[in-house]
């Protein structure tokens, strides 16, 4: 036993003699849980995950011996959890409506009975690797759980138990590992969260991860497996974008971390997912989903584990052979806990108050995305999306500049489109992706090989527009020439017609990728008809007069995912008014000629 | 323990008291501080160990000196005394009274710390409140439980319109008015005596409950209390079953006074001198209010701040925007238009609107009108500023169509009466007449059907 010696804020420092860096520590009479984090002659200095108001120095301490760790079985979807894996519910259960401290409660329940189906090829006498399938259990009615081996062990098998219906608790194999001692193995098994979980090998990840989203799909794609950066100011709309993926991601597993943000929001999650139905498989959302929540107001040491805690549990859907995507809002919050710390540890502060090795954390964490072969023999992957809050918007403070150079796609958030309510308020220009071509294999294969090209003429368009804008603004409009007016036009129709999505409307929250190439393919016709005419002579004001623009700005929220045709009907329609101009003008100026 | 009184204080800076060899003092407790003339100060432990126990002292530490200071450990967290009575009175920071009645008695008491609520227990906020006030109503829209800051500047009219919206909120349809806690730090008697006469002349009085610190009173008790003023609010709602307003003014003053103790204890600043915890302690405060699934009571909050030189990016406003659940900003550019209120519309946001609005609360066209309005707007200003480069003569068409819009979006949407009370219908009809303005060609954001049911246009002018 030791004791405590002093209290600041969160950092305890404690004098216990033979305590390791890393340990976990229960600490006074109200057995507040912390993480050993420093250690300095005789001391130890504690990072509490709880709030330590009321702490004395002198109360006493005890080592647990083990590092920071989660428990990994069934039973983890559906689940909102705090930022050290202990279940929302359950602390309510015991504590009521606010949490109380000095809570012990373990993240999966003991009593739940699963129904196992043991692996036929796992047999007595079989040699067993560390990470191998045992059995599976149906989880949720979508989701097949596949119950893994500790990534650690290996030996031969003893016993194996039949199929049955089992709690997590009892023993399901044993084996003779390969030392000599007896090991048995149950549903579930513990993995320290700061260390990644191994796997065989990296793969290459070929296959885009489809949100539903026009402007993140279809022009700053990712991939399954990748690594992408929602920065944006307040009320830019980080956190829609996120929910938007955690709704519609055509991912197997989805996990909501709510990092230093706001309790209704989380609340929302929960109330709205039961009753969405993945677009998918039909089923409900809530069977793919869990949350890990250490909101804004819960205490900030718990907030810095929250992201470690919930980055181990996607690995280990992924070593279970699944596409998990991860959305952590906010990384900036976990960030500024790490600074918190380092500040009370007194550790020299090199920007904006963060510690030095606040880059190397980050990259470290969003090391952990990726797609691999597993220890199991399958494929997996676990893709990573942090939002990213830069005080003032500023994305060049340390937060952002970093992430940037971690990730492979950036949506930047712009205020002015916020401002606009232009949603998603991705910017087109501050935006980019690394994945774009490796998409385009995909998109070409199953939507349209028209696809790369339709949106670098979209781009191309809106980056033309932009700078047009620019002169508008010095010289007024009358300086544009009619297929430069034209240009203006159309990149409007792009940012209104494909660009803008609203996450509140039925039928336009998820757009599916039929839906977006066709919607974009049609106003990139209408634009180069449009010019064709232009070119012929036609006043660029009677084209716009034909208020064509408007008709197609409505239909992403009037033609449904299920039943494009409107769309041709729609395109007929611009065509035969588009044909017969055609005809008028090309008479005229053969009259002429 | 409490009976100790000890008198090791070994220095003092600023609102600080460090004091050695006391031992086994817990974090957070509260402190009883004699000087020599026998007067009574508080303090709060912030710092403890072995040696050193570190007490910051909420009254200041101006005359006190080494040797003739009294410290008492109370071994207990700071806590406020809940009845009803609470209604209808006036308190200081720690809850001691400021109006010559006697104190609160009572055995139920709270630390006013609180602890976090379980978001688990939450219900998402989804009651419309109609506060007659159009550039809310109708693009902002309030609902029961959330947490709506006015972002403001000095001279701007907050206070009035911080009145208004006490005074005039509502339920659509339902009479029942709210109970108020009113937490001010830092402001003027003049401000003070401005919501007090307010309360009473709405006769709101004996449902309001007033904690106050002014600008001449000790700068630290600003740290506590907002927490004091929570504390109270909470019983109100969670126990007594009402539906609270608290508004608290001003944010920009508790953050004044939390940068001046951390920079005093040494904390790492992060910018512009403010800790980097201020996110957190902020959202400590702001993050109670809403609403409890198995309770009948609300906490709605309105914070008050001004933003230091108009600022939006100041670090002030900035954390409390990445909280609160959008935020009303206004506009000095409007105010010297004697437009009031002086909303600036685009910055400003609720979050939690979209659930409140709509066919079953407000009218089926609410979200897309908003939205067209907002839309519209913002190209209307993009307008204005071409028109003031390149003069309005020059425009097309279009343009002038509206330069006219945003004439009259800001001189009869934004601007009403201080007494004026709209009700939603009345808003959106107005939204309406405003966007007949434009021609329907213009509105992609609302449906055909809202055209063919509230679009007038002629077709001319
Ligand atoms: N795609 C969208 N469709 C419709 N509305 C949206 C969309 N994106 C954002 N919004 C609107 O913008 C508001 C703010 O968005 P959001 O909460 O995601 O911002 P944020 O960037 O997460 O802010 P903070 O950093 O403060 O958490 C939402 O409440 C919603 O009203
Ligand atoms: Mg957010």
């Amino acid at each position: 036993m030791g004791e405590v010696i002093e209290v600041n804020g969160p950092i305890v420092t404690i004098r216990q003699p033979g305590i390791r860096n890393g340990e976990q520590v229960k600490i006074g009479r109200m057995n507040l849980i912390g993480e050993v984090i420093h250690l300095r002659e005789k001391d130890a200095l504690v990072q509490v995950y709880e709030s330590t108001e009321s702490l004395h120095p002198g109360e006493q301490v005890e080592g647990l011996g083990h590092p920071l760790t989660v428990e990994l079985g069934p039973g983890l979807l559906g689940q909102i959890f705090d930022g050290v894996q202990r279940p929302l519910d359950k602390i309510m259960q015991m504590s009521g409506e606010h949490i109380s401290r000095g809570l012990e409660i373990s993240a999966l329940d003991r009593e739940r009975v699963w129904h196992y189906l043991p692996d036929p090829e796992i047999v007595v006498g079989k040699r067993l690797r560390g990470g191998e399938i045992l059995g599976t259990v149906m989880e949720t009615e979508s989701i097949e759980h596949r119950v893994l081996a500790p990534p650690d062990c290996s030996g031969e098998i003893i016993e194996h138990a039949p199929e049955g219906d089992y709690c997590i608790d009892e023993i399901i194999v044993r084996l003779r590992l390969d030392d000599g001692p007896i090991e048995s193995l149950k549903m579930y098994h513990h993995w320290p969260v700061r260390q990644p979980r191994p796997y065989h090998s990296r793969a290459s990840s070929g296959l885009p991860l489809i949100t539903g989203q026009r402007i993140l799909d279809t022009f700053f794609p990712m991939l399954k497996g990748g690594k992408a950066a929602v920065p944006g100011p307040f009320g830019a709309g980080k956190t829609i974008v996120q929910q938007q993926i955690a709704r519609w991601a055509n991912a197997d597993i989805v996990l909501y971390v709510g990092c230093g943000e706001r309790g209704n929001e989380l609340v929302e999650i929960l109330q709205t997912f039961p009753k969405l139905t993945d677009p998918y498989t039909g089923r409900s959302l809530m069977e793919r989903t869990f949350l890990v929540a250490n909101t804004s107001n819960m205490p900030v040491v718990a907030r810095e584990a929250s992201i470690y805690v919930g980055v181990t549990m996607a690995e280990y859907y992924r070593d279970q052979g699944y596409d998990v995507v991860m959305v952590a809002d906010s990384t900036s919050r976990w960030a500024e806990a790490l600074r918190e710390v380092a500040g009370r540890l007194g550790q020299m502060p090199v920007e904006e108050g963060y510690p030095a090795y606040l880059a190397s954390r980050l990259a470290a964490f969003y090391e952990r995305a990726g797609t691999v072969n597993t220890l199991a023999g399958n494929h997996g992957s676990v893709s990573l999306i942090g939002a990213v809050s830069p005080p003032g918007g500023d994305f060049s403070e340390p937060v952002t500049s970093h992430t940037k150079e971690i990730i492979r796609t950036f949506w930047a958030l712009s205020k002015p489109l916020a401002d606009a309510r232009h949603y998603p308020a991705v910017s087109w220009l501050e935006s980019f992706t690394d994945y774009a071509e490796r998409a385009a294999i995909w998109w070409s294969e199953n939507v349209s090989q028209q696809w790369g090209l339709r949106r670098q003429q979209a781009l191309s368009l809106l980056a033309e527009a932009d700078e047009l804008e620019r002169i508008v603004n010095l010289v007024g409009p009358e300086a544009l020439s009619s297929s430069q007016r034209w240009v203006l036009e159309s990149s409007g129709l792009i940012k209104e017609a494909v660009l803008q999505q609203n996450a509140l409307d039925p039928v336009d929250s998820y757009c599916s990728p039929e839906k977006q190439f066709q919607l974009l393919d049609l106003v990139l016709r209408y634009h180069k008809s449009g010019g064709e005419l232009i070119g012929l002579g036609v006043p660029v004001e009677q084209l716009i007069e034909l208020e064509f623009g408007v008709g197609l700005k409505r239909l992403k929220s009037t033609v449904t995912n299920e039943d494009l045709s409107p769309l041709e009907d729609y395109a007929l329609k611009i065509r035969q008014c588009f044909d017969a101009m055609r005809v008028e003008y090309s008479n005229d100026s053969g009259a002429a000629s | 323990m409490s009976e100790l009184e000890y008198r090791k204080v070994s220095s003092i800076h600023g609102a600080l008291m460090f004091l050695k060899g006391v031992e086994g003092v817990g974090l957070g407790d509260r402190v009883a501080i004699r000087d020599k003339d026998g007067r009574r100060r508080n303090g709060q432990v912030i710092r403890t160990s072995r040696e050193v126990v570190l007490v910051q002292v909420f009254e200041g530490t101006d005359s006190l000196d080494l040797e003739n200071t009294w410290v008492r450990f109370l071994d207990q967290p700071f806590e406020l005394a809940l009845s009803p009575d609470l209604l209808g009175r006036n308190f200081n920071g720690i809850g001691e009274p400021r109006d010559d009645r006697p104190p609160i008695i009572s055995s139920l008491r709270r630390n006013v710390n609180g602890s976090p609520v379980n978001p688990a227990a939450r219900a998402y906020p989804r009651e419309f409140i109609q506060t007659g006030i159009s550039t809310i109503d109708g693009l902002n829209s309030l609902v029961r439980g959330q947490k709506l800051p006015v972002f403001s500047g000095s001279g701007l009219p907050h206070n009035r319109l911080a009145a208004q919206i006490v005074r005039q909120a509502r339920l659509p349809g339902d009479s029942s008015n709210f109970v108020i806690v009113f937490a001010a730090m830092g402001v003027s008697f003049s401000d003070a005596r401005f919501f007090e006469h307010e309360f009473e002349s709405s006769g709101v009085l004996r449902n309001v409950v007033m904690f106050i610190n002014l600008a001449n009173d000790p700068p630290m008790e600003r740290l506590i209390l907002p927490r004091t003023a929570l504390t109270a609010a909470e019983y109100l709602a969670y126990e007594l079953d009402h539906h609270v307003l608290v508004v608290i003014t001003d944010m920009t003053n508790y953050a004044e006074a939390l940068r001046e103790v951390a920079t005093e204890k040494g904390d790492v600043p992060s910018r512009k001198g403010y800790p980097g915890y201020l996110y957190s302690d902020l959202a400590e405060i702001y993050e109670r209010a809403g609403r409890l699934r198995d309770r009948h009571g609300s906490i709605t909050m309105i914070p008050i701040l001004s933003m230091p030189s108009d600022d939006i990016t100041h670090p002030i406003p900035d954390l409390s925007g990445y909280i609160t659940e959008g935020q009303i900003v206004l506009s000095r550019e409007l105010h010297s238009k004697s437009v009031y209120p002086p909303v600036n519309v685009p910055p400003s946001l609720s979050r939690l609107m979209k659930d409140g609005i709509g066919k079953d609360d407000t009218r089926e066209d609410h979200p897309r009108v908003a939205s067209q309005l907002y839309a519209s707007y913002t190209r209307a200003l993009e307008a204005r500023n071409l028109a003031s480069i390149i003069g309005s003569e020059e425009l097309s068409e279009r343009d002038r169509r509206y330069l006219e819009f945003a004439d009259h979006f800001e001189s009869s949407f934004v601007r009403q009466g201080a007494d004026e009370e709209r009700n939603i219908i009345e808003t959106l009809d107005l939204a309406w007449a405003l966007l007949s303005l434009l021609p329907p060609s213009a509105l992609s954001r609302v449906s055909e059907e809202d055209l063919h049911k509230y679009h007038s246009w002629d077709g001319s002018s």
